[in-house]
């Protein structure tokens, strides 16, 4: 890990409704990722993990703290402004995907190089290189409609990674995939991290949530502990259940 | 470990190293766990219980070789061993008692307790994954490993719950 820090935020608040009916979605979250850091951000379902993510990626707008992205204040930007910020800078990945159906997967992974002004011949060989990084090169010209669950989620990361972004984000990546795709998202994830890329994920897959070089726990909307998980390799005795001796 | 050396042993006539092979090329990454001397030390076990017989077969420029076969009590056995249905006991009871403990003595903050032993199975989990992301497709070890995967995840899973359960308590009693 570099010591440049990526992202940051302090004191980060989110709140919906007033009076009695006030809820805390974010409260005061102090946050900081440097470059080259996979964090992960663990919680139960309406935590706040999702609203933090949003946050930090200017989908929602806090109601309360700062938030620096590479080093700029950014908490206070207009739309238009964040929209092209986060343009260039931030890759997202969703639980659902949000893939564009009518669009083929090289299609998909491309239109983000092209909102951001890319000529089209590069963009596409662009795209066409991550999905290849995606072992999708044969997908390429599949609609959305023709991949498995974890193809599907594959190509969104490609497309989150075609503006070369400083910052992943990745919103509960595996949710709606069964065992084996998990399998083939959490590759590509241990590839990013091993490659540099900084990367947050927020999930309650603990499967994900292992590859982070740190560990935060949340729950209503703070963080409630930091954990290290160590280097110390488990011992196949650690791994094997049940009887064998 | 007598009746693994049993079942396979049930496809035919082998050999101690060959036996030893056969075992490391299913468990993959998670072989190293076995001692090397284990499969001998069950082997002579095994023969001294009438389950197996040995002869020695001479070999051309290698020392002769012990060749073990089932007999027909060890073929009885492998099939009984078959049909049974046996599980490694689900319930972590061990570690249950011991937040019951733990909470009613007072002796520490199970939420503590509970987040210490699900870090520790998320770093066990981090590794059975690496271990899983490096196994060819189609492998068989993977299949073991995607096993250890999924007991973990559980496992983490009901210490989450652990840990809700007495910090909840936990605000009730301020």
């Amino acid at each position: 890990m570099s010591d440049t820090t990526v992202v940051a935020a302090h004191g980060l608040t989110k709140t919906y409704g007033s009076g009695p009916g006030l809820v805390r979605a974010v409260d005061g979250v102090d946050i900081a990722v440097g470059s080259g850091e996979t964090v992960s951000v663990m919680g139960p379902s309406g935590c706040g993990k999702s609203t933090l993510l949003h946050l930090l990626s200017g989908l929602e707008r806090p109601t309360g703290g700062e938030i620096l992205l590479a080093g700029e204040r950014v908490e206070q930007l207009s739309q238009a402004r964040w929209s092209r910020l986060r343009r260039h800078t931030i890759g997202f990945v969703f639980q659902a995907f949000h893939l564009v159906d009518e669009l083929t997967a090289v299609e998909n992974v491309e239109l983000p190089a092209l909102l951001a002004g890319s000529p089209p011949k590069r963009a596409r060989q662009k795209a066409s290189a991550l999905l290849e990084r995606m072992g999708l090169a044969d997908r390429a010209a599949h609609l959305p409609s023709q991949l498995s669950g974890g193809q599907k989620q594959r190509v969104a990361v490609a497309r989150a990674l075609v503006n070369d972004p400083l910052l992943v984000l990745a919103d509960e990546p595996t949710g709606n995939l069964d065992s084996a795709a998990t399998t083939e998202v959490l590759r590509m994830f241990a590839r990013l991290r091993a490659q540099g890329q900084t990367l947050v994920m927020v999930t309650h897959d603990s499967r994900v949530a292992a590859i982070g070089d740190r560990l935060m726990g949340m729950r209503d909307g703070a963080i409630v502990d930091h954990t290290h998980l160590g280097d110390r390799p488990s011992t196949v005795d650690e791994l094997v259940f049940g009887d064998l001796s | 470990m007598q009746d693994v050396v049993l079942a396979l042993l049930a496809k035919g006539p082998s050999y101690g190293y060959e036996l030893r092979q056969r075992l490391a090329a299913a468990m993959g990454p998670l072989a190293s766990g076995f001692n090397a001397g284990q499969i001998y030390v069950t082997l002579s076990r095994l023969e001294r219980s009438g389950l197996v017989e040995s002869r020695q077969v001479g070999q051309e420029l290698r020392p002769d070789r012990r060749v073990y076969e089932l007999t027909a009590t060890g073929h009885e056995r492998v099939t009984v061993w078959v049909a049974a249905v046996e599980w490694p006991k689900p319930a972590p009871a061990e570690f249950y008692l011991k937040l019951i403990a733990v909470a009613e003595a007072g002796l520490a903050d199970p939420v503590g307790v509970a987040d210490a032993q699900r870090r520790e199975l998320l770093r066990r989990l981090r590794d059975a994954d690496q271990a899983l992301l490096a196994e060819p497709e189609g492998s068989s070890a993977a299949l073991l490993l995607e096993g250890v995967v999924l007991q973990l995840q559980a496992g983490i899973r009901w210490l989450e719950i652990c840990a809700a359960h007495w910090s909840a308590r936990g605000q009730g009693d301020e």
